[in-house]
């Protein structure tokens, strides 16, 4: 297990290097050139000469990917273009709001999912499967954007009853912990911040989980339903097994596994999918800081949080993996 | 007369969403008495298996209803509960308790994700209302019952990490936990290797034995009913056709159908005489022995490994050796067969001779050329002189293809012929194999399982192949439907001249149709020799035992035996093992074992 962890974990370096080639080049090949960025239109020739050399673009593509890498191993992205602050400070303060946006979204999108998913499967073409099918489809439909756009009217707007964007009000001043605004809240004592943290999250989180909740509906009913045809299903029933136990203790355990792998993906993709979310909320994530890193063209900003994005992905994948060895006995990892 | 325990009156069970006249149960009849053995023998859509899961009311979760009928239980002298009127609720109570059920697979019959004891322990929490703890000892003493090794060890362990047969033994457990006075046994061996299915009919028998509880077996094998039943009932498209004792019925059968089955039941000849074993010094061959027909196929010093890899450099800890140190020779027109249990190698041998696994060593001889290190070009055009038929008549053919583009593919690849000629060529195969050219256009799901075995004789034929390596050919079809599937490789054998490396487990199959066997055991062959040699006075202690398993004819030789469960043994090895076994000896003419 131990050697299976190292080895997958020593497997991220190749898939990172060459992903930071890609972004790298990406970026060079990109039109446009960082230094209309950093000076004004009226900057002299010289000026723009200076500033080039003082940010290392003057250097042959190679040894500024070489220097970029060897600063990258350390932890460091250099200096964003547009904040003027080391790349890495930028994303560490912007992460724990983007991963406490997914981390609900999936508790909610698993929290009704699931269960909506099961008892469709276990209740297949009834009444209640119907219902819960055309919801789950319309739940992977609708795009969030809009869903975002139509509860902000709704809530925020008509009926007034949450705010329609941002993370915090201003001026509560929670001391800062985790990053997680809802758990800095509890360490404090602080049950005003969390009630205000609470109602931010929720027209986000609903708009973020929404799809996901869809998926794993449909997925897990799928599965379900797959399992309860298995033969140990048919053993279960001749052993005397009652409907609840077929159904819980033997189907959905089995059908768990197709589960947990669409949980983990789903979770990559909130995480970088966040990005609209984040942007009709105006939430400081750093999905938000990609698309502003974008419309800058902040070069090192790009990177860093491509690189940052990727290792999330992998770390995903191999909790996902490690998941697998609970749930499933018959994998071994080694 | 014993007293009845259930009995069953006008029986009929449908299917949902066909026509209402066509019933897959039409009204059966059906007695069992404490402690007897009633067999329903059957082929596939006999609708046995679904009258077995109608008394357990399982047809219910099935997409299938009972139409009509009564299964009355004996619950004591003069009370009876009629299982088809109870609620689920009342039968959920039945299933398990008085009743219980083991399949055919169990392979995936078990839940793969909990524990033996897990899964032993439910059924007396859910039936006795016993603690864990109580339970715990329950299931323990029910793996004692089907005498399975290191019984404490397998109620922590989970399915996959036992055998089929281990497995199965499980399953038993799992049934007569409650003490039931009725077992359903659905095909309860057919998922065996031929020894492990000796081994638990003997067990089945001996707890049956014990505990005085009635069996009902659902079967396809005449042998398994020869060896255990009291009673037959044989179906035929959800009838009864006849019924009675079972040595009435092997005896005297009434039915036309009946017969049929007797005579299609592989049967293995009385030839087995373990007599005292001479190695012969200067064999002489049998008289009107043919001589030195030419070599076809030949196989030299085979070799074929699959490494286990483990840890954190994925370094080799161990071969499977899955075939090792093969050698034959296949002459003109002979069928060898290559005969094993499950993971004995002998399916790998044939991929290994036809590239589709890589050997690590050895050589194939085809028509006196080496197959080793030949271009791809040249391997393409020595795959034209040897094809494969399948197992899975099922699973070998493209779904999305027609008839005619099945059989034709081959042809096309190797550019055999205008599109006009190569259509002549298929109705001409089609023609020979026993379907019509109104069939070419049809697609493989319209046919029946011996049919499609056909196309895939049809399919190997096009080539004009010197070598057919048959895996398992017949092994996925009825009895009835094996001697046509058998007769028509024999007669295409003599017709175009085909050698054939007839890889089977079935050893009555392979007595039908072998010139020659080879028993694989482990890996290697053990012994291989003349038909009539090796089944006749077998050398090796393996085969010597592989036929002793083999069931019985007639229920007159029924003789009493008790098996424990054996552990596999395992071809895994570890790197750099070098396999010790005698070499080849020559026990008789033309007639090899590998033993001290």
């Amino acid at each position: 297990m131990l050697g299976y962890t190292l080895r997958r974990v020593a497997g991220t370096i190749p898939v990172l290097f060459m992903v930071s080639l890609l972004i790298f080049a990406l970026v060079q090949f990109a039109p446009g050139d960082p230094v209309d960025m950093l000076v004004s239109d009226e900057a002299t020739e010289e000026v723009r000469l200076a500033i080039r050399s003082a940010w290392g673009l003057d250097q042959p593509v190679y040894v500024q990917y070489l220097t970029f890498l060897k600063n990258a191993v350390m932890g460091d992205f250099g200096q964003s273009f547009r904040y003027r602050e080391p790349v890495m400070d930028l994303i560490l303060q912007r992460l724990p709001a983007s991963l406490e946006l997914a981390i609900y979204s999936t508790l909610l999108a698993v929290g009704i999912g699931l269960p909506l998913g099961v008892w469709a499967a276990s209740r297949p073409n009834s009444f209640i499967d119907t219902i819960g099918s055309i919801g789950g489809f319309f739940g992977i439909s609708l795009p969030n954007f809009w869903l975002g756009i139509l509860l902000i009217l709704l809530f925020a707007g008509t009926f007034n009853l949450l705010p329609s964007g941002g993370r915090e009000t201003w001026g509560l001043n929670v001391e800062r912990v985790t990053g997680f605004l809802t758990i800095d809240s509890i360490i404090a004592g602080r049950w005003d911040a969390l009630w205000d943290a609470l109602r931010h999250l929720a027209l986000p989180v609903v708009v973020l989980g929404t799809n996901m909740t869809g998926i794993i509906m449909q997925i897990t009913r799928a599965s379900v339903l797959e399992n309860l045809q298995e033969d140990y299903v048919m053993t279960a029933r001749a052993k005397g097994m009652s409907g609840r136990v077929v159904l819980w203790r033997h189907a959905f355990r089995n059908a768990l596994i197709a589960v947990i792998t669409i949980i983990g993906l789903e979770f990559g993709t909130l995480i970088s999918g966040a990005i609209i979310v984040e942007t009709v909320f105006a939430w400081p994530g750093i999905g938000y800081l990609l698309l502003q890193g974008i419309s800058f063209r902040d070069f090192p900003l790009i990177t860093g949080l491509v690189l940052v994005y990727t290792t999330m992905f992998v770390l995903i994948n191999l909790a996902i993996d490690m998941i697998y060895t609970v749930v499933d006995p018959r994998i071994r990892l080694g | 007369m014993t007293e009845n325990l259930l009995r069953i009156s006008d029986l009929a069970v449908k299917f949902r969403g066909v026509p209402d006249g066509a019933l897959a149960v039409k009204g059966i009849d059906l007695a069992i008495g404490r402690g007897e053995v009633v067999a329903i023998v059957g082929e596939s859509g006999s609708g046995k298996s679904v009258t077995a899961k109608s008394i357990m009311r399982l047809v219910e979760f099935m997409g299938a209803e009972i139409v009509r009928g009564r299964a009355m239980l004996s619950e004591g002298p003069g009370v009876e509960t009629d299982l088809l009127a109870l609620g689920e609720a009342r039968m959920q109570a039945v299933r398990g308790d008085r009743v219980a059920m083991i399949f055919q697979e169990p392979m995936t019959s078990l839940n793969p994700v909990l524990t033996i004891g897990q899964q032993l322990c439910e059924v007396v929490v859910k039936h006795r209302k016993a603690s864990k703890a109580e339970a715990g000892k329950i299931a323990l003493s029910a793996l004692e019952q089907v005498r399975i090794p290191e019984p404490v060890r397998r109620l922590k362990q989970y399915p996959h990490e036992l055998s089929g047969g281990m497995r199965q033994r499980v399953m038993i457990a799992m049934a007569i936990l409650c003490k039931p006075d009725l077992l359903i046994a659905d095909e309860p061996t057919t998922a065996l290797d031929v020894t492990v299915q000796a081994e638990i009919l003997a067990l089945l028998k001996a707890i049956q034995r014990e505990t005085g509880m009635a069996i009902l077996l659902i079967t396809h094998d005449m042998g398994v009913v020869a060896e255990i039943a009291d009673k037959v009932v044989v179906m035929l498209r959800g009838e009864v056709v006849e019924s009675g004792d079972v040595h009435a019925i092997f005896n005297a059968p009434q039915h036309e159908y009946t017969r049929r089955l007797l005579d299609a039941a592989p049967k293995l000849s009385n030839r087995l005489e373990c007599g005292p074993l001479s190695v012969v010094e200067t064999p002489t061959p049998p008289p009107g022995h043919a001589v030195n027909p030419e070599i076809v196929l030949s196989v030299r010093n085979l070799v074929t490994r699959f490494a286990v890899r483990q840890g954190m450099f994925q370094r080799v800890v161990a071969n499977v050796h899955a075939v090792e140190d093969v050698s034959f020779d296949l002459r003109e027109k002979e069928t060898l067969s290559l005969v094993g249990e499950s993971g004995c190698g002998k399916s790998t041998t044939g991929k290994s001779i036809m590239r589709l696994a890589r050997p690590n060593g050895g050589e194939v001889l085809l028509q006196g050329r080496n197959l080793e290190g030949v271009g791809a070009s040249e391997m393409t055009q020595m795959r034209k002189r040897i094809q494969m038929v399948f197992q899975d008549p099922y699973a070998s053919l493209n779904p999305r293809m027609s008839i005619e583009q099945i059989v034709a593919e081959p042809l096309r690849i190797h550019r055999l012929g205008t599109s006009s000629e190569i259509r002549d060529r298929v109705f001409s195969l089609l023609d020979r194999v026993g379907l019509t050219r109104a069939q070419a256009s049809l697609y493989p799901h319209q046919f029946s399982g011996g049919q499609r075995q056909r196309i895939c004789i049809a399919r190997a034929l096009a080539l004009n192949p010197k070598v057919i390596i048959a895996d398992e050919p017949v092994s996925a079809l009825d009895v009835s439907i094996q001697g046509q599937i058998l007769d028509l490789l024999a007669e295409i054998q003599e017709e175009f001249a085909i050698s054939i490396l007839f890889i089977s487990h079935d050893m009555a199959v392979v007595e039908r149709v072998s010139d020659r066997i080879a028993v694989m055991y482990l890996g290697e062959i053990i012994e291989i020799g003349p038909r009539d040699a090796v089944l006749g006075s077998p050398a090796h202690p393996y085969t010597q035992r592989l036929l002793a398993a083999v069931p019985i004819v007639h229920p007159d030789q029924r003789r009493s035996r008790v098996i424990g469960a054996r552990e596999l043994k395992s071809p895994i090895r570890p790197p750099g093992y070098r396999h010790e076994t005698p070499p080849l000896k020559v026990v008789g003419f033309e007639h090899y074992a590998r033993i001290a």
